[in-house]
């Protein structure tokens, strides 16, 4: 192809394996949040037509099921792109680091923020295939800096770790209003 | 006068000083490393922002928005791969003239092109600033639903060849928008009976997820690799002199920026196209674009850069903003209690002046700063990418659990997280969903508003810029129609299953 750029060109559609499954994936979901409309949106007797509750949802949900719809279209007529499993099988993956975020989350209000920053990294770090010494080290002063430039300097709200309370009484007091 | 002085003292303080060099230095850094961009990193320092003025959090934010690009034309030029997305077309011609040994030449132009354009995008803004002073009042809740429905339209028509997708992404967008508490009848909407649902779905938590948690679980999923670009020797200030043999090019690239950075929905990609279309057609050269031409490389950075200026133009004047960075940034605006839109002009123009001399300073912090130390980004460069994936997991932390301490939040996060991770995989927009939520709640709030006015539906249009919107959104929707059609009577082959150009290099 050209180097030389026409606006259609440019904008062209490029599909890639796993089109069609999301594509009835959107479908479904819009279908589904369609049919519970009338359960989940209340309509007020007498109200204008646009200030109804159920207004917005309606029309952000018919046009959903619409484009789906045709979406799911274009990409059933279009020819099937190989490896759509292997796809959907990583997205599937991509769940276990949505997991390793939410254990993240769940242990820096009790193991406090520095601990568990420094764990996290470092244990990302050999899930991710790393297994050097020094680049191990690199994640664990990379999340060093992270804590001292959140918590430290910028002192955006974070929890501050039980763990902590078991310090003696000095350091117990510096590392819950620092780290 | 008085007004820019008093912006000009909003700007001298050291808070605000430190702020603006760290953003436009982080900025720079953070476009220069291929898989972060602005995106990522004002989505994760959005909710840091907050506990600080609105001047300093705004001018962190605007400093990686506006210097992002600067370091994303690093990578596009030395190793052929963008920095930031807005950055494809730079590595068009940029990296073939590495090929031939002119990388320095390159960087130096690209640099010079980008500075070119962020100034020239600047002083459009502070000359059209009288002026919208002027038509922003005239702006009630009509046209301001209208301008969003326009905006809406655009973002879904701007993706072409992927206009369903983009149309579904943007309807979910505003669906998002409509779950929790109705805010005037007090009624549940889809929250199916989840009490941390009636409160609504933060639009941080959703950008964070969409944006930065997805990235992360790209890289991480990702094989691993290290972008290895080599060092460039040479005075970098040379490439304004040769800028200067190109002025026209880089003048109409630059106003080619500022219109459809003002546009919602359009933004940097479209005007670097129609910047680099121009300066092929009026070249002497045209043959060596794609090769190696130093016009194609000023047309696409000159372009790209003149939009966050222009951009902020819907943003400050109507409170509309034409895609996800400035839909960020309204989310500042917000929590610090000043509502952009036609009272702002009135109320804080102050506010709107300093940001304007943020602007003008950060492309002169970013300009000194990348004629010493090119180099030393391009070390910066080689940071393998699941590296990069772990820190940005780990960033995004901060970000969504400093909102409000909520596990919940990252629950929410992490679902859209893999949402973003399977619209990268699949190359569909993101954008749309975040517009959606913006533009959506704006004309929710806008059309209630306008209702007790309106006697029959043609109310809706009988003031003259209500019906100027309106005669807009009719003319934009027959100019796709019509494309439509050409196309389909010039018979194209079908090419939905090539891979994108940008795909293949």
């Amino acid at each position: 192809m050209s180097r030389v750029k026409t606006l259609q060109a440019l904008f062209k559609r490029y599909r890639r394996p796993g089109d069609i499954v999301f594509a009835w994936l959107m479908l479904a979901v819009s279908v589904f949040l369609l049919l519970q409309i009338a359960d989940q949106t209340t309509w007020r007797n007498g109200g204008k037509l646009f200030a109804q509750p159920r207004f917005w949802p309606a029309v952000a949900l018919t046009g959903m099921t619409l484009f789906a719809a045709l979406h799911l279209l274009g990409s059933a007529l279009s020819e099937r792109i190989e490896g759509r499993w292997q796809e959907v099988w990583l997205w599937i993956g991509s769940l276990e680091y949505a997991g390793w975020f939410i254990v993240y989350a769940l242990a820096v209000p009790y193991s406090g923020y520095l601990p568990a920053t420094v764990f996290f990294a470092v244990a990302l770090g050999l899930r991710a295939g790393y297994r050097r010494v020094w680049t191990l080290l690199a994640a664990a002063f990379a999340a060093v800096v992270i804590v001292v430039l959140f918590k430290s300097l910028l002192k955006v709200n974070l929890p501050s770790g039980l763990i902590y309370d078991i310090l003696p009484d000095g350091i117990r007091q510096f590392m819950l209003v620092y780290f | 006068m008085e007004n820019l002085l008093a912006g000009l003292e909003m700007l001298a303080r050291w808070d605000v000083l430190v702020a603006l060099i760290i953003g436009s230095i982080g900025g720079v850094i953070i476009g220069a490393i291929p898989g972060v961009g602005p995106a990522v990193a004002i989505a994760i320092l959005l909710p840091a922002t907050f506990g600080l003025d609105p001047i300093v959090g705004l001018t962190m934010l605007l400093g990686i928005y506006g210097s992002s690009m600067y370091g994303g034309a690093i990578p596009a030029v030395l190793i052929n791969t963008p920095g930031t997305a807005v950055n494809a077309l730079t590595s068009y011609d940029g990296y073939p003239m590495t090929q031939k040994g002119e990388a320095h030449r390159a960087v130096s132009l690209a640099y010079s092109a980008s500075f070119w354009g962020g100034i020239f995008g600047i002083l459009c803004l502070i000359l059209l600033s009288p002026v919208l002073a002027l038509i922003a009042p005239m702006f009630g809740s009509r046209e301001i639903f209208l301008a969003a429905t326009l905006g809406i339209i655009l973002v879904i028509l701007a993706h072409r060849g992927q206009i369903f997708a983009a149309g579904f992404l943007a309807m979910f967008g505003i669906f998002l928008q409509t779950v929790g508490l109705d805010a005037v009848t007090y009624t549940q909407r889809y929250t199916f009976e989840f009490s941390f649902l009636s409160s609504g779905i933060n639009l941080i938590v959703v950008v964070l997820g969409l944006f930065a948690l997805s990235q992360a679980f790209f890289l991480l999923t990702g094989p691993d690799s290290s972008p290895d670009a080599k060092p460039v020797s040479g005075r970098m200030s040379a490439g304004l002199k040769e800028l200067l043999g190109h002025k026209r090019v880089a003048t109409v690239a630059a106003g080619f920026g500022v219109i459809l950075g003002m546009i919602p929905g359009t933004g940097e990609f479209t005007a670097q196209f129609m910047s680099y279309t121009y300066a092929q057609k009026t070249s002497k050269h045209p043959e060596r674009f794609g090769k190696g031409s130093p016009e194609g490389l000023i047309a696409s950075e000159a372009a790209n850069n003149a939009v966050p200026a222009a951009a902020m133009i819907p943003l400050l004047a109507l409170g509309i903003p034409g895609e996800a960075l400035t839909a960020m940034m309204l989310s500042v605006f917000y929590v610090h209690n000043v509502i952009p839109g036609p009272q702002l002009f009135q109320n804080n123009i102050d506010l709107v002046y300093g940001l304007y001399f943020a602007l003008i300073a950060l492309n002169i912090i970013v300009m000194i700063f990348l004629l010493f130390s090119t180099n030393l980004l391009t070390k910066i460069i080689r940071v393998p990418t699941r590296f990069l994936g772990v820190m940005i997991l780990l960033l995004s932390f901060v970000g969504v659990y400093s909102l409000r301490n909520s596990l919940t939040d990252c629950m929410i996060s992490a679902g859209f997280g893999v949402l973003g991770l399977i619209l990268k995989r699949l190359n569909l927009p993101i954008v749309p969903i975040i517009l959606g939520m913006v533009l959506g709640g704006i004309m929710e709030v806008k059309l209630r508003s306008a209702l007790p006015r309106l006697k029959t539906p043609l109310d809706m249009i009988d003031r003259p810029i209500s019906f100027i919107l309106f005669a807009i959104i009719l003319i934009v929707l027959a100019l796709h129609v019509r494309t439509l059609i050409k196309e389909w009577r010039a018979h194209q082959p079908a090419e939905d299953h090539d891979m994108h150009d940008s795909q293949l290099r």
